[in-house]
């Protein structure tokens, strides 16, 4: 990415915020070029607000740097920056009429203006705007959100997106260098929704204004952006075009955030080879041999052939018309498909299914380990993630044996582990959980789900944050409280050596 | 089969409380204000109201009273609200309830108890009459002007003022462009909550230090000393006086809403 300092004009470096122990935002860094479209996208709770609220000063951020045009300016409060917001809910003013909402900044603003004195000196003096200075603006300013004629109306008068547009005049008229738009378009029917994108996108390319736009609704996001910024967690994802990130995800999140994939298992099986589904495939991408791998499928990258063309069959489970394509699900050994064709399909048809490697778009996998920092607390208790686990201690001590509830060596004498410190590995496979919170030793609530072609990968996480990956082949619901059970021979401890 | 009152049956209950409660006393008043003590019509109550150095110093000083009331409890009440409605406390119900707590203890003892804290920290009462006229009424009608300014200020969306903020204006011209003027019903109706009663209150002077020097207590006086027209004409010029000024507030409220529901 190009890094030359004078074009960027703001910078967001190793920006955190936390509240108490929750973390809103973790190391945010982005650099936004003049005249950019830049969209924080991700679903609700993931920082990115949080991140704009930042920007527009409304937060200061716990650590790290917001640089507008390599000037630091995290502690400036709002009004000192040269940065307006258009709010989620429009926030005009009740009391004003449309005219003075929008000149409500104009009013305040002072410009230097340049006066020679008697003897030839230029003076700066700061001044307020004139009055017909103002109303030229604001008329301007009506002018490019379509609503001429307006200024006189009382703001109770208007529709939704009258206000809308209300809110994105009374910002632009103050000709910011940077507008903020918190999910603007969120309360519009959809309808709405899509023209405003579009007038949006244009008034962008009129005003030549920095936009830096949050949504969770990915379609928005790549309508409009030039560069999309995906969040999750108060962490970035990946930033990105709109065509990189749809085409090119970096985690098994964006893939399943933007647009519909298939997302299965895979293992490298040579150069450019990737094995999931059964069969090996050709892919562009070049891992190393013997990676765990996602492989990420978009539905309308599938082809439906005959039998004998397809690198692999099934049987059509379901078809759905959807007006442009049909949406077909197709069963092949344990795993789902979804294809998105022009073409229709008979329900129980057996087909061959086939796809280029352009298509295919394989990840490193996340992990399929999860590892814990955990504590002997019994001869056979090992205490992580908020829970007590049992455990076989003897994997930790070659030579000694379990005798009598202790741990002995061959010459009888036994070893005090309580304490220990271990590092704790557990297979992603091995872990099941239940809705009964008495069965599992440890329990949280589902924070993520990712349908893997057979079976949904899940994040559990516990009250201290700690995350436990685990597959399961059921669907179960976003924030459903779970408990966690773990074998007592899947647990694999290892000493820690101690930091300090 | 039931027997259903019609609307009309269930408003005579009312109507007679109304005419006999109501209407029939300000008749009389009316009528005791412009006669004189034979019953023959004159307007020399009136005309004595004006020229009686007495009543009208008293119309002045209950004024003055009312006022400096109204100003002392509304600086003091819109600091309190406006961090009651907007800080981010949890036991902010509890705050609000130890502010509004006097008003359920018996207003008698209130007063005695103030009196008696006043007494000892003054020593003499009558040393600082309208002073303590003014911490009397205070204590007494602060909770009447909290309660509106705290509701309007809670109505207030946090967003406004951080789009004022991000507009660019200062802290004081935040509260002085969108704060103030959105809070104006509130101080309204907290004014009119605590000036009419202010203007009229003479209990609170009376267990104070016995004064007469206010408009409830002149009229009592007349009353007592058996001038029942002299009296009626000062509660007339009071119900004029207190009919205009809610006439006045409600107009300029209504003028405000006007602009916000014309549809």
């Amino acid at each position: 990415m190009n890094t030359n300092i004078a074009e960027n004009i703001i910078e967001l470096k190793g920006i955190k915020k936390y509240y108490d122990n929750f973390m809103a935002v973790e190391d945010f860094n982005l650099e936004v070029k003049k005249g950019e479209f830049v969209t924080f996208l991700g679903p609700s709770g993931c920082g990115k607000t949080t991140t704009l609220r930042m920007i527009a000063g409304f937060e200061l951020p716990s650590e790290g740097q917001i640089l507008l045009n390599g000037n630091d300016i995290s502690n400036l409060p709002p009004n000192k920056r040269p940065i307006n917001t258009v709010f989620q809910r429009y926030a005009l003013f009740p009391h004003l009429n449309v005219f003075d909402n929008i000149a409500f900044g104009l009013k305040l603003k002072t410009v230097n203006v340049t006066y020679k004195n008697n003897a030839g000196d230029a003076i700066v003096r700061k001044e307020k705007l004139s009055k017909k200075e103002i109303s030229e603006k604001v008329k301007r300013a009506l002018e490019i959100v379509d609503l001429e004629g307006f200024e006189k109306r009382d703001i109770s008068t208007l529709s939704g997106g009258q206000q809308q547009r209300i809110a994105i005049a009374r910002a632009i008229v103050n000709e910011p260098e940077i507008l903020l738009l918190d999910e603007p378009l969120g309360a519009l029917d959809l309808k709405m929704r899509k023209e405003m994108q579009i007038e949006l996108k244009s008034m962008h390319e009129k005003l030549g204004i920095t936009f830096i736009y949050v949504t969770h609704d990915q379609e928005e996001a790549l309508t409009m952006s030039d560069k999309v910024v995906v969040m999750c967690d108060g962490m970035i994802q990946q930033i990105g075009t709109p065509e990189e990130i749809y085409n090119e995800p970096n985690t098994v999140f964006v893939a399943d955030f933007i647009g519909e994939s298939n997302i299965f298992n895979g293992k490298m099986s040579g150069k450019k080879k990737v094995r999931f589904c059964g069969e090996e495939f050709e892919c562009l991408d070049d891992l190393p041999v013997g990676a765990d791998v996602d492989v990420v499928i978009r539905p309308e990258d599938i082809e439906m052939t005959a039998v004998e063309n397809g690198s692999i069959t099934g049987y059509v489970q379901s078809v759905i018309f959807k007006g442009m394509h049909y949406e077909i699900t197709v069963k092949s050994g344990k795993n789902e498909i979804v294809i998105k064709s022009t073409k229709s399909a008979n329900i129980n048809d057996f087909l061959g299914l086939k796809i280029e490697p352009e298509g295919i778009h394989v990840i490193h996998a996340e992990t399929n380990i999860n590892i814990f920092d955990g504590v002997i607390t019994a001869i056979d208790k090992v205490a992580f993630a908020d829970g007590e686990f049992e455990c076989d201690v003897t994997q930790l001590y070659p030579g000694y044996k379990m005798y009598d509830n202790m741990l002995v060596d061959t010459e009888g004498n036994e070893l005090n582990i309580v304490g220990t410190q271990v590092t704790v590995k557990v297979p992603i496979a091995s872990v099941s959980m239940s809705d009964d919170i008495e069965v599992g030793s440890t329990d949280g609530h589902i924070v993520s789900l990712i349908y893997k072609g057979d079976h949904y990968h899940y994040i559990i996480r516990t009250k201290s944050e700690e995350d436990i990956h685990l597959h399961d082949p059921y669907l179960w619901n976003e924030e459903d409280h779970v408990s966690i059970v773990i074998p007592k021979d899947a647990i694999e401890l290892s000493l820690r050596v101690s930091e300090e | 089969m039931k027997y259903r009152f019609t609307r009309k049956q269930l408003c005579i209950p009312y109507v007679a409380f109304l005419i006999l409660f109501v209407i029939l006393p300000l008749l009389v008043i009316c009528y005791y204000a412009f006669t004189n003590g034979e019953g023959r019509f004159t307007i020399s109550n009136l005309t004595g109201f004006f020229s009686s150095q007495n009543t009208i110093g008293t119309l002045a000083y209950s004024t003055l009273i009312a006022i400096t009331t109204t100003g002392v409890c509304l600086l003091i009440a819109y600091p309190v609200a406006y961090i009651l409605a907007k800080s981010k406390l949890k036991k902010k119900s509890v705050l609000l309830t130890l502010f509004i707590i006097p008003m359920w203890i018996n207003f008698t003892l209130r007063l005695v108890a103030l009196k008696e804290v006043l007494t000892m920290l003054e020593g003499n009462l009558a040393m600082y009459p309208f002073l303590n006229t003014i911490i009397g009424m205070t204590y007494d009608f602060l909770p009447f002007m909290i309660l509106p300014l705290y509701t309007a200020l809670m109505k207030l969306d946090d967003s406004l003022l951080e789009a004022a903020y991000d507009l660019g204006a200062s802290k004081s011209t935040v509260f002085l462009k969108v704060i103030l003027p959105l809070s104006t019903p509130g101080i309204i109706s907290g004014i009119t909550m605590v000036f009419l009663p202010a203007m009229t209150n003479y209990v609170i002077l009376d267990m104070m230090y016995n004064s007469t020097y206010i408009m409830g207590s002149l009229i009592g006086s007349y009353f007592n000393a058996y001038d029942w027209n002299s009296g009626s004409m000062i509660a007339i010029v009071l119900l004029a006086i207190i009919f205009v000024i809610t006439w006045a507030s409600n107009g300029f409220q209504e003028e405000k809403s006007n602009r916000g529901a014309l549809l």
